[in-house]
């Protein structure tokens, strides 16, 4: 009971004062709610980014992964001989091996015959190496010369798409091919591509005459059931060239994040930009705050000359900046979440309002209040009852 | 003995700056008495009021406030002093966002053994009997200056000190409301057998004492 009045009271006047204010009060929250945006859209942005660009790994359907070792990520592989791949087939816990291409070209849309870039894959449509219903179910009409499917995911640039096959229109060019889309799956864009398409081998290699099937991109291993991957991996890690890199799946998909989050500066332009909201939100509650305090020292100073200790102006202090933090997160969060769906709908980058992104902002938010509480206090102590009166 | 101070020194500022405030004072209070200190200005008065309040420290002589000596005291001393003490500020000094009642609580506020019910209807008992029932809820800029320092009389007497310190309580009133708020704090001190001491310029109120003493140059001067 004394623990709960010894803050009870301090933050019952704290909300006494916040409110007696309303234009202080208004400014107070906008900086909080603009800190608690900038920094929901910071973290939106950089999820979503981690989160397509890890959406065609995260489909991969295999055990092991051989890639070149120059390959910084997968959208931009250096190719290595498809030997290397085959000589894996030498260890016995191996099953399956298979080639995967892949590369960057451009996609003439249907409707405005603009060209735009976007990646194609190829592989032999019988190996499933992608893990996706739609694929598998078309893998006979895949097989057949110049068919492709194409990524309903893809940017809008690339024309309705969906509607256009409908429509009975599906003939089209990539790399100035012509190929007829004869299907659509759902696998997402990242920021190397703005749309993808799945092919068969034979088609890749016909869509790009200047490739070679001896020079695959990736290398998928396929192992027996109860084989220990760990353990195969290390065995095969002796048996192949040192330029191939060998992954688990688990491996590549933090390969292919940590490329985004380093490599590129991508992830450090978005933790930029998080540190940045907080910084100005918490400048901005600590000048709120100081003011405050600096407004009613007087009160304060009659407070202590009545016998109020240092200890419940500082509660003050915090309660104040709690309140602050949770005013401003709320129609922070709220503008928030129409942010991103507006950023969805308009700009197509998926942004996914999680609870544990939400926790982590109001922490974030909570912390910076906290933050400027305490460089606030320090202008507590101009309130001494003995210069006043 | 309330009130003992025997000897008090205090000076302002260090070294070839010092200005010697109050030199040697004595003075006496007992339980009950109404005290009032006049003197011009400058002399000390509310330095010597502040000392005694526990709001300043003082390192020579002796000060002893209900049996506590406050010269070289720790601040816990002095805060359990000033939670003793009603003190009347010469603004009013309400705090402007809580209402009449919501700022004669906040005395209250620092017992944690009341309820908020018994809080309310102590304030409210209090401020009925300065005859502002009827304003409790009422901020204190939609008050006149006498009711604002009636509300600060009321905060000062609601959690029933043993001393009440006013520091010149009238000097922002006309006559009138000067008087009648001086004449409840009697009233009231009266009552409860508490003990005043109060600084004032204003002749006009002197008729309310038990006592008057006089500071000039740092020294009690001349006690009627």
């Amino acid at each position: 009971m004394k623990f709960i009045n010894a803050w009870y009271f301090p933050a019952r006047l704290a909300w006494r004062q916040l409110i007696h204010d309303k234009p202080k009060l208004t400014a107070a929250i906008s900086g909080v709610l603009f800190a608690c945006v900038l920094v929901f859209m910071q973290l939106g942005f950089k999820d979503s980014l981690y989160a397509s660009a890890a959406s065609m790994p995260l489909k991969l359907n295999g055990d092991l992964f051989l890639i070149h070792q120059q390959s910084e990520a997968m959208w931009r592989p250096t190719q290595f001989k498809r030997s290397e791949l085959m000589r894996a087939l030498g260890h016995p816990a191996v099953v399956e091996v298979a080639p995967l291409y892949l590369s960057l070209t451009t996609f003439k849309a249907m409707d405005t015959q603009v060209k735009r870039t976007l990646i194609v894959y190829g592989y032999d449509p019988d190996t499933d190496l992608l893990d996706i219903e739609a694929i598998r179910k078309m893998k006979h009409a895949l097989r057949i010369k110049d068919n492709v499917m194409f990524d309903e995911y893809s940017r809008p640039e690339f024309g309705p798409v969906r509607q256009m096959l409908e429509a009975g229109q599906n003939r089209t060019e990539v790399n100035d091919y012509k190929v007829t889309i004869v299907g659509i799956f759902q696998l997402g864009i990242s920021f190397a591509a703005d749309g993808n398409i799945v092919t068969s081998d034979l088609n890749f290699l016909r869509i790009f005459p200047n490739r070679s099937a001896n020079d695959i991109d990736i290398g998928v291993i396929r192992l027996h059931p109860d084989a220990p991957i760990a353990q195969v991996k290390k065995e095969l890690r002796e048996q192949l060239n040192d330029f191939v890199r060998i992954y688990t799946y688990e491996e590549i998909l933090e390969h292919e994040r940590l490329y985004w989050e380093n490599t590129a500066p991508i992830g450090f332009i978005f933790n930029f930009g998080t540190v940045m909201g907080l910084i100005v939100g918490m400048v901005i509650v600590y000048q709120i705050l100081f003011t405050e305090i600096t407004n009613y020292r007087f009160e304060f100073a009659t407070l202590k000359a009545m016998g109020y200790q240092h200890g419940y102006f500082v509660r003050m202090v915090f309660a104040s900046a709690l309140i602050l933090a949770v005013l401003g997160f709320v129609p922070g969060y709220l503008l928030s979440n129409s942010l991103y769906y507006l950023a969805e709908s308009q700009i197509f980058i998926p942004m996914l309002m999680t609870p544990d992104k939400i926790i982590t902002v109001f922490v974030f938010i909570l912390f910076m209040c906290a933050v400027a509480g305490f460089l606030a206090i320090h202008r507590l102590k101009s309130a001494n009852p003995a210069d006043m009166f | 003995m309330v009130i003992e101070v025997h000897n008090l020194n205090y000076s302002f500022g260090s070294g070839a700056l010092t200005q010697p405030v109050l030199k040697g004072v004595n003075i006496t209070i007992q339980k009950g008495e109404i005290v009032l200190m006049t003197g011009p200005s400058g002399s000390g008065k509310t330095t010597l009021l502040t000392i005694i309040g526990g709001l300043r420290q003082a390192s020579n002589g002796s000060v002893l406030i209900l049996g506590q000596q406050l010269v070289n005291s720790t601040d816990r001393d002095k805060v359990k002093i000033r939670q003793q003490t009603g003190y009347i500020f010469q603004q009013h000094n309400l705090l402007k966002s809580l209402s009449a009642l919501q700022n004669v609580c906040m005395t209250l506020e620092m017992q944690y053994d009341l309820t908020e019910k018994e809080r309310q209807n102590r304030a409210e008992r209090i401020l009925t009997a300065v005859g502002l029932g009827d304003r409790l809820h009422h901020l204190p800029e939609a008050l006149s200056g006498g009711q604002r320092q009636r509300v600060s009389i009321a905060r000062a007497l609601v959690g029933q000190p043993k001393i009440i310190l006013a520091d010149e309580p009238t000097a922002s009133l006309d006559r009138q409301s000067g008087h009648d708020a001086v004449e409840i704090l009697k009233q009231l001190a009266k009552e409860s057998n508490t003990t005043i001491l109060l600084v004032t310029h204003d002749y006009r109120i002197l008729d309310i004492a038990d006592r008057v003493v006089e500071l000039e140059d740092g020294v009690v001067k001349a006690v009627q």
